[in-house]
């Protein structure tokens, strides 16, 4: 057998995986977001049965409507602000945490990572329900914030229903996602290098700027992509969580194929977001690799 | 005064002594080495010097300062540490400029420091390289130019040639020596390889369980060891047990069991009826159908093994009385044949009356 076959052979699973489980259900998609939509929602069939009134065949009339109107990008931008910041808050709060862990006796860091990953163990709406009490007008949060705010001459202002819980859903929900990588990454470090450091004459903060970060940006990097991406479509935050005006690409994709029932329109929605998604992920690689290097 | 003075110094982990009131004193420009078996409290005491551990008792003074209160990155002192610990995220260049820059040394001057480092070592053109770039022996370069950069007081080096092999480690060892007298920077070794530590210092401290057993030059370690201990670790050692049958002076008449009388000049301390222990070099030691005429000991005997290992062959013998001998012959003394004798053959052994080390129980 010449090795070109073995290579085919050996590479067959995981290209046929890729192919039903990726290539095939995007390629539905951007076959669908060039169709017209069926009168009873769905897509027009392809292939008319000759009534002229009939809307059949492919149509660039989507993804006109989509880059004729300007709120469509609009809400991109937004979607991709919110993202940004659920990713910088999710790495605020992940780093010392898994720091944290990474620094623990080892006996103890099994047990710290599992609590992380416990809240998985109960169902996601429930945990957002949760929030939603948390956050509600009566609650002791609230009212703490309030009391807090209004302690700086500012108005009480109600937070469930609004940008802020939208954003602290968000980061509740992905926060495992960014800690995970960070913990595998810092878990790794060798700690001579930090004695290293130390004995050369670098205090406590040079160390972690200079040893400990730039050595943690792998997981860094990792873990923004893990955040920001599915930050970037999520609608049940927003749907739960925010108000009339917290509404997200995600929101949208969901309302064309569900509500509107205008498939065509919400896989061009899709498809630009699968592609901000995944020119997000190659850069985020692309950065990886350079700072390795 | 002595540059490093340690004072009774005393660590324990939970029941257990890792350093027992050890006291020394390195003076400047020293080759000081720290010699023992692993978990003798050689590498406890490093971390004390260095500042990452902290004595439970006792003191350590640089300089006629007390480190009591210092944290590692305000002493003058830098260490080579065992896995060499480069920044794997760092050049070479910035590896070793990393002290200058913590010791906000002006931008300008780095770039030129780092270079006659970098000359230092032999490792012109090196500097864009990363660590993982480098050979075992290239990174150990980097370590150590990285840790005198910034010219410290003292320079502590925990085997940092372990990792090596042999031929490597061999040329190591020589350019430490040169770079030692080139830039005149107290050393402090730690290593349980008895060979380097002869080879490479001025003075070596021998330590066991938690204590100096023996502080002195190499060579008066290896003739003169003071106990069991020290003759066992250093090299090879015959140790016969036996008691002290009558004495005259220096001159002592030895009972070994399983030997028969043996005479020893030159050692104090034996009265008879003391029991001791004669430490014998095996290279001391002389083997023939013949022996030369200044063998003051004599013991008929057969070849039991050998160890060819090129430059010597160690002969093992057992006396008529049972007693086993280790003996080594140059191989220069064979010619060109590999061995002189083969297991079996009738032997004699012998060594002058001043060969031995006698140390009183």
């Amino acid at each position: 057998m010449s090795t070109r076959v073995q290579k085919w052979i050996l590479s067959g699973p995981p290209l046929l995986y890729l192919l039903v489980f990726f290539a095939v259900p995007v390629g539905i998609m951007v076959l669908a977001s060039f169709r017209y939509a069926g009168e009873f929602g769905g897509l027009a069939p392809l292939f008319g049965t000759g009534d002229p009134d009939e809307l059949t065949g492919l149509t660039l009339e989507s993804y006109q409507r989509f880059f004729d109107d300007r709120i469509y990008l609009e809400l991109f931008a937004k979607s991709f602000v919110y993202a940004v910041v659920t990713t910088v808050a999710c790495l605020a709060c992940a780093y010392p945490l898994s720091l944290m862990i990474a620094r623990s006796p080892k006996k103890s860091r099994d047990l710290l990572v599992l609590l992380v990953i416990l809240p998985f163990w109960s169902n996601f709406l429930i945990r957002v329900y949760a929030w939603m009490i948390i956050l509600g007008p009566q609650s002791l949060f609230t009212r703490a914030f309030n009391g807090l705010t209004g302690a700086f001459g500012l108005e009480p202002m109600p937070l469930l229903f609004s940008p802020i819980a939208v954003l602290i859903g968000l980061v509740y929900v992905h926060l495992p996602f960014m800690v995970l990588p960070l913990y595998a990454n810092l878990e790794k470090h060798d700690p001579a290098l930090l004695d290293a450091a130390q004995d050369l004459g670098a205090n406590a903060w040079q160390r972690f700027w200079r040893i400990t970060f730039p050595l943690s940006l792998p997981g860094v990097y990792a873990g923004a992509a893990l955040v920001f991406i599915p930050a970037l479509g999520i609608f049940a935050i927003p749907d739960l969580l925010g108000g009339t005006d917290s509404m997200l690409i995600g929101n949208l994709v969901k309302q064309q194929f569900l509500d509107a029932r205008d498939w065509p329109f919400g896989s061009v929605l899709s498809i630009v977001l699968t592609a901000a998604a995944i020119l997000f992920a190659g850069l985020a690689a692309w950065f990886g690799r350079q700072k390795r290097t | 005064m002595a540059l490093l003075e340690i004072r009774n110094v005393t660590r324990r982990f939970g029941d257990f002594l890792a350093v027992d009131d050890v006291t020394l004193s390195i003076g400047t420009g020293e080759f000081f080495t720290l010699l023992g078996p692993s978990g003798c409290g050689k590498t406890t005491l490093l971390r004390m010097i260095a500042g990452f551990d902290a004595p439970d008792g006792g003191e350590i003074v640089l300089d006629g300062q007390s480190m009591a209160d210092v944290p590692p990155e305000a002493r003058n002192i830098h260490t080579v540490f065992q896995s060499y610990a480069l920044f794997p995220h760092m050049t070479v260049a910035d590896n070793i400029a990393f002290p200058l820059r913590m010791a906000k040394c002006p931008p300008a001057d780095i770039a030129p420091r780092v270079k006659e480092a970098l000359e230092d070592v032999s490792l012109s053109g090196m500097e864009k390289r990363f660590p993982h770039e480098l050979s075992g022996g290239q990174r150990q370069r980097v370590a150590v130019a990285r840790a005198l950069i910034s010219r410290p007081k003292l320079l502590l080096l925990d085997e940092p040639l372990a990792a090596l092999d042999a031929k490597l480690k061999e040329r190591m060892q020589l350019e430490l020596i040169t770079l030692q007298k080139e830039v005149g920077i107290t050393f402090i070794y730690v290593t349980h390889d008895q060979e380097e530590a002869l080879a490479l210092s001025h003075r070596i401290a021998v330590m066991n369980k938690g204590k100096v057993e023996q502080l002195d030059e190499p060579a008066t370690i290896y003739s003169f060891p003071k106990n069991r201990f020290v003759a066992d670790f250093i090299g090879e050692c015959n140790l016969l047990d036996g008691t002290v049958s009558a004495q005259a002076g220096e001159a002592l008449s030895f009972d070994v069991p399983g030997l028969g009388g043996v005479k020893i000049v030159g050692s104090a301390g034996g009265v008879p009826g003391a029991k001791g222990t004669l430490a014998l070099r095996p290279e001391k030691v002389s083997i023939g159908r013949e022996l030369p005429a200044d063998c003051a000991n004599r013991f008929q005997g057969r070849v039991f093994d050998y160890l060819y290992t090129g430059d010597v062959t160690l002969y093992i013998v057992e006396v008529e009385g049972g007693q086993r001998l280790e003996v080594m012959l140059p191989n220069s003394a064979v010619g060109r044949s590999s061995k002189f004798f083969e297991p079996g053959d009738g032997v004699q052994v012998g060594w002058r009356d001043d060969a031995g080390h006698f140390l009183p129980d």
